[in-house]
């Protein structure tokens, strides 16, 4: 019958107009500012740089290796690597950036960089709250406003920040039981030295033993 | 008087209250002239409110919240749309011909609010007792399509001028089932007078009211009267003239500022007296529908169901996609008059069968079987000659 | 170029044809009331008639293929997002089915079953999006699109959980997936592949057995399949003419074999198939959906040959293509052994369903050209990559 079709889809839309008083499925409205929809854990705006600890400069992890610079896809980022080193969480010397800044009106959040780092110095914030008045240099990030702590990250992405500490919490017990075998290993080469005769003109005859475990 | 009958003829009374203040011989004058402040007032702000209800309905349905900013819930909307349109540069194209392109909203306009005159809004609240009130509505609706197109004409493109020829085209071949459905009325109540056919509609049998929709030839004629006045103000789904309609943007494209903003109040109201009409010839006017609900005022049963119309020509805007023009034009020409027109048999033989052994329950089952029968198989027949229909589908195996 | 080539209106010009009536031509876009994005069509009618249809577009143009040639094989897989912006994760599995085949990398199990999951959803999403557009030009004023995007939104919410982003996704790797699956996703899968045969049956009491739509859509646009297979078109506007051809039976690509759906085939070719062919595999991506999630595995996601950094494929061509929401997604590679590719090529369904736009509109009335051009359901970051 002519007509049929058309009254099931006003019974359609009257009983969406009826739902959206009554049940939150038909009225689906945040009203953005005032209201906010709970941020998703795992989104990713745009990149920031970690610290440990309380001293951005000392506890940056980034040692400017510059293979996000060369990954990044439209190649927003812009580093400079110092002449100087400073230790790094384990203690060894590294790099540091001078410079570290980010084009974010360029940035495409791919997370590339995250990906290729490897040393967990490059994470993703959740901030898109970014817009500023100054066009050219308001969205040019430098790397003090990069910097964020690992407080932070573990604010943001709790799940991803405690897999990220108990890896590094790994490697740092790694390389301190590396670095405590060296040292026994020295200590006992220095030992060994001390013991042996020290021979002044002629060569020693016999080579010196070799310690067990060096 | 009692208080209830008070406060149903309150207006009444406040008009006759002022028009005592000034001397006798200028008495009727000032009761025109309040009557015309009342109407000018009242259905422009009926159109503000509609215009927020209507995006707000529209909101709801899509769910989402309408506009709710301005004002608590977003009522003083139109407010600011109003300003928005006063303070638009009005654009005149330089190959425009002025005064027609000037005059075109006005035309408009003041036939819209001429049709006014004569709807009774409530008991004894009519602007001109006219005799032939049925024929000069008409009358003066039919010159509503003439300012749509002067607007099309003036604006010297060549896509107004289509679009406004479309319209015109699509408002005449409309007009032929309006009057035909219409017509029934006028047969069955014997008077041409708007006042008189809401009279002849206000008994009660127990407590259900005489309206005719509530006839076979009523109902059919309603169904017409509602389909038609859809097309003849342009609203969805016959809204192809000033729709996004691709190509040709419509006969008020060269129109901006404040022109537009009195085109959109001139269809709109149009929308209400082509609305408070079918309420007139059909719903019973200011009737109330039941007996017990008598005691709210006749003018409160008026807005009421102005109200209920406007819904449901919101609840159609939001559901229906739009025809297209020769579709709309087939329509009305192979299917709605040759229903109205069986309308009209329909009705002259309840009037017949109700005067002789035939009458009560008989006729109206033979009424309605007939008309439910030439519904279906006409709609068969509109279906089938563009091979239209329900399909199944197979898959592949 | 021409000064008149960069307006965006051109007023309407009246040429005489060769009959000796006049031609009124008309560019209809880049600004369109329809919603698919910046692109021209140049219309001579006669009357009301179409008689003449030249699609213009380039608008969009960004060089796609040629960053590729510069970029490494990695840097490419977020581009291919902006491709078809609407179904970022089935571009991300087509470019990565191209690089596994030149490279033969193995994909494990549970990154199978998890492109398969990501893939069906995007394809929902995508066919409500693309009634929901349709009839929005229809003038249902959005209803119907505003109830498919109440929907979509639950489906980019979960991309979300799992890729980081609701559209951009850049998801699929060389050899598996990104990530793994955050805890608890599956259940929220479950649950709105639950919520949408509801939504399905309510798309269809609002639209199918609608007169209006059936008057403006049946016997509108009709496109034959032999010049359908002739013009290379695929996805579902050949099937809506009735030709069986779906990738996923005929490939066998990634692990369909293992889940039992249908393929819906039309009979007329016109606009109203094709909107009812996107309902149908709706309904069969659900059906997909219903029977993956259960079963799958667990295991490792990536391959353990593939590398992030300092991929080298050897010399050698790949083609590697899917059933995508809008067609057949192809990627062309050539290597050359270097860390770029030496060509690099996308097959855009939505250009390639394009070229047939004039021989479906000749004779149209020219209020259907819109409604014609909506249900082939193109997206212009595909057309002009």
């Amino acid at each position: 019958m002519l007509g049929e079709g058309m009254l099931k889809g006003l019974a359609e839309t009257a009983e969406n107009f009826a739902g959206s008083f009554v049940s939150k499925e038909r009225m689906t409205t945040v009203q953005y500012p005032e209201e906010r929809i709970a941020p998703i854990e795992n989104t990713r705006d745009f990149p920031f740089l970690i610290f440990d600890g309380t001293d951005p400069l000392a506890g940056l992890r980034c040692v400017a290796c510059q293979i996000c610079e060369k990954e990044c896809p439209p190649k927003c980022i812009y580093i400079t690597k110092s002449t100087d080193k400073k230790p790094d969480f384990v203690g060894k010397p590294q790099n540091y950036p001078t410079r570290f800044d980010i084009d974010i009106s360029v940035c495409m959040s791919c997370q590339i960089c995250v990906e290729v780092c490897p040393f967990e110095a490059i994470k993703m914030d959740t901030q898109f709250e970014l817009s500023t008045t100054d066009r050219f240099g308001g969205l040019l990030l430098d790397r003090d406003q990069l910097s964020r702590s690992n407080e932070y990250y573990n604010e943001i992405h709790p799940t991803e920040a405690a897999e990220v500490d108990a890896r590094l919490a790994e490697e740092k017990v790694k390389a301190e039981a590396k670095a405590k075998a060296a040292a026994e290993a020295a200590a006992a080469k220095a030992a060994a030295a001390a013991a042996a005769p020290p021979a002044v003109t002629a060569p020693p005859k016999e080579p010196i033993a070799k310690e067990p475990g060096a | 008087m009692s208080f209830v009958a008070k406060l149903d003829q309150i207006f009444v009374l406040l008009q006759h209250w002022i028009a005592g203040f000034f001397p006798l011989w200028l008495q009727p004058l000032v009761m025109i002239v309040l009557g015309v402040i009342a109407i000018v007032a009242a259905f422009p702000g009926i159109f503000a409110l509609t215009t927020v209800l209507e995006r707000k309905g529209l909101g709801r349905i899509q769910n989402r919240l309408g506009p709710n900013r301005v004002g608590p819930l977003g009522i003083l909307q139109p407010v600011a749309d109003g300003i928005k349109s006063l303070t638009k540069e009005d654009i005149v194209p330089l190959s425009a011909d002025a005064i027609v392109h000037f005059l075109a909203p006005l035309v408009l306009v003041v036939a819209v609010f001429l049709g006014f005159a004569v709807l009774p809004i409530g008991r004894n609240m009519v602007l001109v007792n006219l005799d032939a009130g049925l024929l000069f509505f008409f009358a003066i609706g039919a010159s509503t399509e003439l300012s749509i197109f002067m607007a099309g004409w003036s604006s010297r493109n060549k896509y107004s001028l289509l679009g406004a020829m479309r319209a015109v085209a699509q408002m005449i071949s409309y007009e032929v089932p309006l009057l035909l459905s219409s017509v029934v009325v006028v047969m069955i109540t014997g008077s041409l007078s708007t006042v008189k056919i809401v009279e002849a509609q206000s008994g009660f049998t127990g407590f259900l009211p005489h309206w005719y929709v509530f006839t076979p030839w009523g109902f059919a004629g309603f169904a017409l009267f509602v389909v038609a006045a859809l097309a003849e103000t342009n609203r969805s789904p016959f809204d192809l003239p000033e729709g996004e309609s691709e190509l040709v943007a419509g006969y008020f494209t060269e129109y901006s500022g404040f022109k537009f903003a009195l085109f959109f109040l001139g269809e709109y109201l149009g929308m209400f007296s082509i609305a408070g009409f079918a309420i007139t010839l059909f719903l019973g006017g200011w009737g109330a529908p039941f007996s017990f609900l008598e005691f709210v005022p006749s003018w409160a049963w008026f807005f009421l169901k102005l109200l209920g119309a406007i819904a449901f020509f919101i609840w159609l805007r939001g559901t229906m996609p739009r025809l297209r023009q020769d579709q709309l034009m087939n329509f009305a020409w192979k299917f709605m008059l040759p229903m109205a027109l069986l309308n009209l048999v329909v009705a002259g033989a309840w009037r017949f069968l109700g005067e002789g052994p035939l009458g009560g329950w008989v006729r109206w089952i033979i009424c309605s079987l007939v008309l439910l029968t030439a519904y279906v198989l006409l709609g068969r027949v509109l279906m089938r000659n563009q091979n239209l229909g329900p399909r199944s589908y197979r898959y592949a195996d | 170029m021409s000064a008149t080539a960069f307006k965006s209106y051109r007023p309407p010009v009246i040429e005489p044809s060769e009959e000796g009536d006049e031609l009124l031509e008309v560019a209809m876009g880049p600004h369109h009331p329809s919603t698919h994005g910046v692109f021209r069509m140049d219309v001579a009618l006669d009357g009301e008639r179409v008689v003449r249809l030249k699609p213009v577009f380039g608008y969009l143009h960004r060089n796609h293929e040629k960053i590729a040639e510069t970029a490494s094989y990695l840097a490419s897989m977020p581009y291919t997002d902006r491709l078809d912006y609407f179904c970022s994760l089935t571009n991300n599995w087509a470019y990565a089915l191209a690089v596994e085949k030149l490279a033969g990398f193995q994909v494990p199990e549970r990154a199978e079953y998890i492109r398969v999951i990501t893939a069906e959803l995007t394809r929902i999403q995508n066919h409500a999006s693309a009634i929901g557009f349709l009839t929005q030009e229809m003038g249902a004023s959005g209803t119907p699109l505003m109830y498919a995007f109440r929907e979509r939104e639950k489906i980019l919410d979960l991309f979300e959980e799992l890729t980081g982003s609701r559209m951009m996704c850049n998801y699929m790797r060389f050899g598996g997936c990104r990530v793994e699956l955050p805890k608890g996703w599956l259940e929220r899968v479950q649950k709105v592949v639950d919520g949408l045969p509801k939504f399905i049956d309510e798309t269809e009491a609002l639209l199918t057995g609608n007169e209006i739509l059936m008057a403006r859509s049946q016997g509108v646009g009709i496109l034959k399949p032999d010049l359908a297979v002739n013009a290379g078109i695929t996805g579902p506007m050949l099937r809506a003419t009735g030709v069986n051809y779906d990738i996923r039976k005929i490939d066998h690509y990634g692990i369909y074999d293992r889940f039992k759906f249908r393929v819906p085939l039309g009979d007329h070719g016109d606009i109203y198939d094709r909107y009812m062919i996107r309902v149908l595999e709706m309904r069969e991506s659900v059906e997909i959906l219903k029977q993956a999630i259960p079963d799958i595995p667990a295991g490792p996601i990536m391959d353990p040959k593939s590398k992030i950094r300092g991929f080298r494929p050897k010399v050698g061509e790949a083609y590697g293509r899917i059933e995508a929401p809008k067609g057949e997604l192809g990627f062309y590679l050539i290597s050359d052994g270097t860390g770029n590719p030496y060509r690099y090529r996308v097959r855009p369904p939505s250009l390639i369903n394009l070229t047939v736009l004039e021989d479906m509109c000749l004779g149209q009335n020219v209020a259907d050209v819109v409604l014609i051009f909506g249900s082939v359901d193109i997206v212009l970051g595909e057309v002009d990559r």
